[in-house]
């Protein structure tokens, strides 16, 4: 009798010891889930992206084929978000659209992170350099960034397009502009972490057995400050989005023939009062991008702290 | 707090400096020609003198010191002498920053769009800062009520809809389909009786609410966590066990501590709201500062550009440092010596 209650009691703490022995990953996949806005996210990013990719292949109309006896129409069932004023069908131009947003996107996030974490890590982690490239971020902090966003476009828009062609061409100059101009954040927090990280025991454990500094970095203090950088790796992502789509919209962005979802809003304004549908969509795809990313944003800042995860 | 005021003022010059050389050098030594829009039969030999005429036969690090006595010496003697109708020395010879397309001095075309940014610009921030805070008290107080759940949703949608959406869906809405408000400021409006004053209301109805949504929905997510971190606090359990109507310990005992960090956030939002007008202007057609920063930019009038630009890093440097010295003097327990 009482042996079997000690067995039940022993498989019971068994099982608990099992609870507490999952991954860290697995852990924060539990706290991720059960925040329905990011999994909501997840689930709207997730069809965007598959839409965006694969769509083309389904709805295989040329974005660029112009129909002018099909010029304006509304929404019907071969042009299913209707067509603009050249006839060319609206729905193939947001899957092109898309495309280049989110590559924008992403680029342009990774280009911002990589320069965030490298000048967070080193100021963190090289007390010397600690003052000047903190310095240099409060300077990048102090600019007025769309202005000079749209200034140096303005600028550089032609030696770029003769140098890589039309397109490639703007695409590296506004990946680029954007990716320089919006690191600040990352840095400070990446930094913030290496100073706490690096008074850790683990570390004077690591130096203490003479690990050199590029592999104490890559080793021991970059995985600890991998998930500030993943809550800014998905907020750059939304942030790039709207940076780019607001150039585009200032007519500094895209070409026409080229475009991006800004752009067709962009386009779209003129004809309002014909088919507001123009704006309606490419704006749609934007805001619902840029909100499902947050939310996954959120959901993950949630899940990758450790005094909320496990509550 | 003195000291460390001065110590900050003083610091924001070297900023100022290396910011304004930033800007100067990026436009100048770009590759643009400020002759190449003019008619092609120019000869060359007029095309040398108009660029001479410009101001562009000295070298650059001349060009750019004088730059700078015009914009940090000369317009600011200007403007006291405006302002005081005195003259300082001889304000005739005094040069001025002067646009290439229109030849005006800058600082004036600013002044002549300045008025329209800041009452759309003032009034939008106004407006947020009054949705936001009450929403922010109310989520933070109802914690997980319907209530916050819907404001925090909406205020989700609110910061990830970009305002140049939100404003021509507000114009699909209200001025094509319902027809009730204009989707053009007109800024020759002059408010002179109740006619006219209703349509320059009508009229700043779309722009301030596009504007104000968007910072509300910011303010009213820093309003909400910083009520929350004090709602948990000790001192608000001593109030209310002391008997104090749950009314005063919110409003008067909570409020008042969690406005300390949003007031730095309002403050440092400021400038990045200027910034953000430039799309709000575009949508609705206002003529202020940000749409002549835009046609300066596609006019490649280089003198218009630096000046608008450096005046919003003078914002931007100008509201860190209110910020720095209101979270210090809002906040004793925040020393900075």
């Amino acid at each position: 009798m009482t042996d079997s209650v000690q067995g039940r009691v022993l498989a019971a703490e068994a099982e608990e010891v099992e609870l507490r022995h999952r991954s860290l990953w697995l852990d924060v996949w539990h706290q991720f889930r059960s925040h329905k806005g990011a999994m909501a996210g997840v689930g709207v990013f997730a069809f965007i992206v598959l839409a965006v990719l694969l769509g083309p292949y389904i709805h295989d109309i040329d974005p660029q084929y112009l129909d002018y006896r099909a010029k304006n129409q509304g929404m019907s069932l071969a042009h299913p978000m209707g067509t603009d004023n050249l006839g060319r069908d609206m729905f193939a131009q947001v899957l092109a659209g898309g495309r280049t947003s989110l590559a924008v996107g992403v680029t342009a996030m990774a280009l911002s992170l990589s320069l965030g974490t490298l000048v967070g890590v080193i100021a963190g982690f090289f007390a010397r350099l600690d003052g000047v490239l903190m310095r240099l971020t409060d300077l990048f902090l102090a600019l007025p960034i769309l202005p000079l966003l749209l200034v140096i476009i303005m600028l550089f828009r032609d030696t770029l397009r003769s140098l890589f062609g039309p397109e490639i061409g703007i695409f590296i100059l506004i990946v680029f502009v954007i990716g320089i101009t919006s690191w600040m954040q990352t840095a400070r927090i990446v930094r913030g972490e290496v100073l706490a990280i690096k008074e850790r025991e683990f570390v004077l454990a690591a130096r203490s057995i003479g690990t050199r500094s590029y592999r104490m970095i890559f080793r021991h203090i970059f995985p600890n400050v991998l998930s500030p950088i993943m809550v800014s790796a998905t907020l750059g992502v939304a942030a790039a989005i709207i940076t780019e789509s607001a150039l585009s919209f200032l007519g500094l962005g895209f070409p026409s023939d080229f475009p991006t979802w800004g752009r067709l809003l962009f386009d779209g304004v003129p004809f309002l009062n014909i088919n507001p549908a123009r704006v309606i969509w490419p704006g749609l795809a934007i805001s619902l991008t840029v909100l499902s990313v947050n939310y996954i944003g959120d959901g993950l800042r949630d899940a990758l702290d450790p005094r909320i995860r496990g509550r | 707090m003195f000291r460390y005021a001065i110590r900050r003022l003083l610091f924001a010059i070297p900023t100022l400096l290396v910011i304004s050389f930033i800007i100067f050098a990026l436009l100048d030594l770009a590759p643009s020609d400020p002759t190449a829009q003019l008619p092609l039969t120019i000869p060359e030999e007029v095309r040398e003198m108009i660029k001479l005429s410009l101001g562009l036969g000295e070298p650059f690090h001349i060009r750019y010191l004088k730059w700078l006595e015009q914009f940090l010496v000369n317009e600011p003697l200007n403007l006291i002498e405006q302002f005081w109708g005195i003259e300082i020395g001889n304000s005739e010879d005094r040069l001025r920053v002067r646009s290439w397309s229109t030849r005006a001095p800058v600082v004036d075309l600013i002044a002549a769009r300045l008025p329209q940014t800041l009452s759309v610009v003032g009034v939008s921030y106004i407006v947020a800062i009054l949705i936001a805070v009450p929403i922010g008290v109310i989520s933070a107080y109802k914690q997980y009520s319907i209530f916050d759940q819907i404001g925090t949703f909406v205020s989700m949608i609110g910061f990830s809809v970009p305002t140049f959406f939100t404003g021509t869906v507000f114009i699909v809405i209200f001025s094509v389909i319902l027809g009730w408000l204009p989707s053009i400021y007109d800024t020759t409006l002059e408010v002179r009786d109740l006619d006219s004053f209703v349509a320059q209301f009508k009229q700043m109805i779309m722009p301030v609410m596009v504007l104000g949504l968007f910072n509300a929905a910011q303010l009213s997510r820093f309003m909400r966590s910083s009520m929350l971190d004090n709602l948990n606090q000790e001192y608000v359990r001593t109030a209310r066990s002391k008997g104090m109507a749950e009314p005063v310990v919110i409003l008067i005992h909570v409020l008042r501590n969690s406005m300390i960090p949003v007031v730095t956030v309002i403050a440092l939002g400021l400038p990045t709201t200027f910034a953000g007008a430039i799309i709000t202007e575009q949508i609705f057609r206002i003529n202020g500062v940000g749409q002549l920063l835009i046609g300066a930019i596609e006019g490649a009038d280089i003198p218009t550009v630096q000046t608008v630009t450096f005046i919003f890093a003078v914002l931007i440097v100008l509201f860190n440092l209110i910020a720095d010295l209101l979270y210090g003097m809002l906040d004793p327990r925040i020393r900075y010596d």
